[in-house]
């Protein structure tokens, strides 16, 4: 280290051809303000989202095996046992939109995990130096997360119709899935970025995310109707996001009685006010 | 180093020059300088006293309008501590529009600390810190919007091209559509990265993802460039490149470049003024000629000599020979930049540990 390679002497350059087409790099942009700045931010997010999908859709892939596991496994025996109430339906076609509500639940968790690696890294260091409230980050992210969690969505679906679930191809209900995945996925994403903001470390948020991951799923309506849980799994179930996201798609893809309305309140709600305390927290990553 | 590091030298760099050895004792108005269309000076400082402590600095250019601007940065008082540690300690700064100003010291001394609170991720108190007469506690986004930041860490997003990595930035600068593109090119080709802009960054070397977050910083046309250690690590060629770089944008553009390094020689070399920070705060500042100019004085003076510490054999400090800016540093700071400088992953260790500890 102590010595240099031969450069070329010094003095005897011209500056670089860099030097003369700088001229868009002296003029600042003009600055959004109130309203814009927050969807700009999120298409900002989401748009790095999908470059890196682009360049690498490995984790959509090998992420795609576990919930195919689920339903060809756990479906179809469960469908031959008949064993759970699922008022006439098969239990695969009911399992289905467990099954996405899962994996979009996954993805968002492992997300918002990632933020702790963005931190170590120093990209989300100077994101926060750039004229991006902390509310619009955390929006940014949460709805990447939720545009991530959707293209697996999608490929679970893909999955479940090969497995010969009937599941509806109305445009207007696929919409309303795509809302209720990506409006979880936020809530999900935001409450391990606020976890992260808690513990701080990546050692002790990995711990915590794969301790929650499971219980969120199994204290939920995704495997089994609520009426069949025992009574205090099923006070914590009407406090699980995942239910009213599972209602709603189940509703949604098969046509079952669900409770729309309450489901996507609840889930708007969940998003907002896990975006609210994911911002707070974030101030404690960034110092 | 990769053969898409164009090897560029430096007017005034001298070849074959070594990264921790003393610096070259070539003058320093030489430099960069000369094509910076905006080195814009404040007023002199006509009677300059030897403060072995703190050192005025009258401006060296001849450019005769004192521009009515205000200070490029302004800290005052500036404190931050953490737990016990009072990183940050009382510091006094005004770097001027137009220069090129360094915040040298060892590891440790709170250079990070200091750049964190200026860009607004360290909480600060109001009237502590002003960029460009705005204030960082009460006009964040103002502040933020004048500014261009590259952590000492090497921080590209690996999963994203060269291009995409600097759109990114252009994008949460608020760079309208139509001119996005051409600003990201403008950026890329500032830094030299214009053929390697469409691959993945994880294909970098350190030098280049150094150079992308140059352009990253870049995009949003800042006023304020604030490099923290912008070439720990590298290897020397990388290092010239990286400042090649630097000292072109900022000859094209005038932008105001706060850098911090422990490198005394990059310092000389490349810096109109120069900050020595030990322990949290300032010992000295001025030009690196003023300084070491400062300090033959004294030595004549008071035939007071610095003594030579083994570790740094090089140092034989006696009063005829002209001091560097290491001689400086050891005699307003008592030690060695050398002496307590960790690798910076110690510092980081410690920090995390600090963190959960605290
Ligand atoms: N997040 C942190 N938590 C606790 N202590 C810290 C933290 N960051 C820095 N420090 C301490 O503050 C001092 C200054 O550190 P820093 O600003 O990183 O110095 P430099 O950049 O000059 O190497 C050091 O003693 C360091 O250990
Ligand atoms: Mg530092």
């Amino acid at each position: 280290m102590s010595e240099a390679p031969a450069a070329p002497q010094p003095g005897s350059v011209e500056p670089p051809a860099a030097a003369r087409h700088l001229d868009l790099l002296l003029i600042p942009p003009r600055p959004r303000t109130g309203w814009r700045v927050l969807p700009a931010r999120v298409v900002a997010m989401c748009v790095v989202e999908l470059q890196k999908l682009r360049h690498d859709r490995t984790e959509l892939y090998t992420r795609a095996v576990q919930p195919a596991l689920w339903l060809v496994v756990f479906g179809e025996t469960f469908t031959r046992i008949k064993a759970i109430p699922t008022g006439g339906t098969p239990y695969i076609d009911y399992l289905a939109p467990g099954i996405i509500a899962q994996s979009a639940m996954f993805i968002a968790i492992f997300y918002g995990i990632m933020i702790i690696w963005e931190r170590d890294a120093g990209i989300l260091t100077k994101l926060l130096v750039t004229p991006t409230p902390r509310s619009a980050l955390i929006a940014g992210k949460a709805f990447a997360a939720g545009l991530k969690a959707l293209l697996q969505a999608v490929v679970v679906i893909v999955i479940a119709a090969l497995l010969g679930v009937a599941m509806t191809w109305n445009p207007l209900r696929l919409l309303g899935v795509a809302v209720a995945v990506i409006l979880g996925s936020a809530f999900f994403s935001c409450l391990s970025i606020s976890i992260a903001g808690i513990v701080l470390t990546r050692d002790r948020l990995m711990g915590i995310g794969q301790a929650i991951t499971m219980p969120l799923f199994f204290a939920s309506n995704a495997l089994y109707p609520v009426a069949v849980m025992p009574g205090w799994l099923q006070t914590v179930s009407r406090i699980n996001p995942l239910s009213y996201q599972v209602d709603a798609l189940r509703g949604l893809l098969l046509g079952t009685p669900s409770h729309l309305g309450l489901d996507f309140a609840v889930l708007a709600a969940a998003s907002v006010a896990g975006i609210a305390a994911a911002s707070a927290l974030l101030g404690r990553l960034a110092r | 180093m990769t053969s898409e590091d164009p090897v560029r030298p430096v007017p005034g760099a001298a070849p074959g020059q070594s990264l921790h050895a003393a610096p070259s004792r070539h003058t320093a108005p030489s430099r960069h300088t000369a094509g910076a269309p905006t080195g814009r000076p404040t007023a002199p400082d006509p009677d300059r006293t030897p403060d072995p402590d703190r050192t005025s600095a009258p401006d060296r250019t001849s450019a005769p309008d004192p521009a009515p601007l205000p200070d490029a940065l302004a800290c005052r008082g500036l404190r931050y501590t953490f737990g016990e540690t009072r990183a940050v300690d009382g510091v006094d700064l005004s770097v001027r529009p137009g220069e090129v100003f360094g915040l040298l010291g060892p590891n440790g001394a709170g250079k990070t600390t200091a750049i964190r609170c200026i860009t607004t991720l360290l909480p600060v108190p109001t009237g502590m810190v002003r960029v460009f007469g705005h204030d960082a506690a009460r006009e964040r986004m103002a502040v933020r919007r004048l500014l261009g930041y590259v952590p000492q860490q090497l921080s590209a997003d690996a999963g994203l091209t060269g291009r995409e990595n600097v759109a990114l930035f252009a994008r949460v600068f608020d760079i309208p559509r139509r001119e996005r593109a051409a600003r990201v090119g403008q950026a890329l080709e500032a830094v030299g990265l214009t053929d390697a802009a469409n691959r993945l960054a994880s294909t970098y070397s350190g030098g280049m993802i150094r150079r992308l977050e140059l352009a990253q910083a870049l995009v949003s046309a800042p006023r304020l460039l604030m490099l923290d250690e912008p070439t720990i690590g590298l290897d020397p060629i990388a290092r010239t490149t990286v400042w090649e770089h630097i000292n072109v944008v900022r000859a094209a553009t005038g932008m105001t470049v706060l850098v911090t390094t422990h490198y005394m020689d990059e310092a000389e070399q490349y810096c109109d003024r120069v900050a020595l920070m030990h322990r949290g705060r300032i010992r000295a500042l001025g030009t690196p000629a003023e300084l070491r100019s400062d300090l033959r004085a004294r030595r004549a003076q008071a035939a007071r000599t610095t003594t030579t510490t083994p570790s740094a054999p090089r140092t034989s400090a006696s009063s005829d020979v002209e001091p560097t800016l290491e001689d400086v540093f050891r005699d307003v700071a008592g030690t060695g930049l050398d002496e307590q400088s960790g690798d910076f992953r110690d510092v980081r260790s410690t920090r995390r540990t600090a963190t959960r500890v605290g």
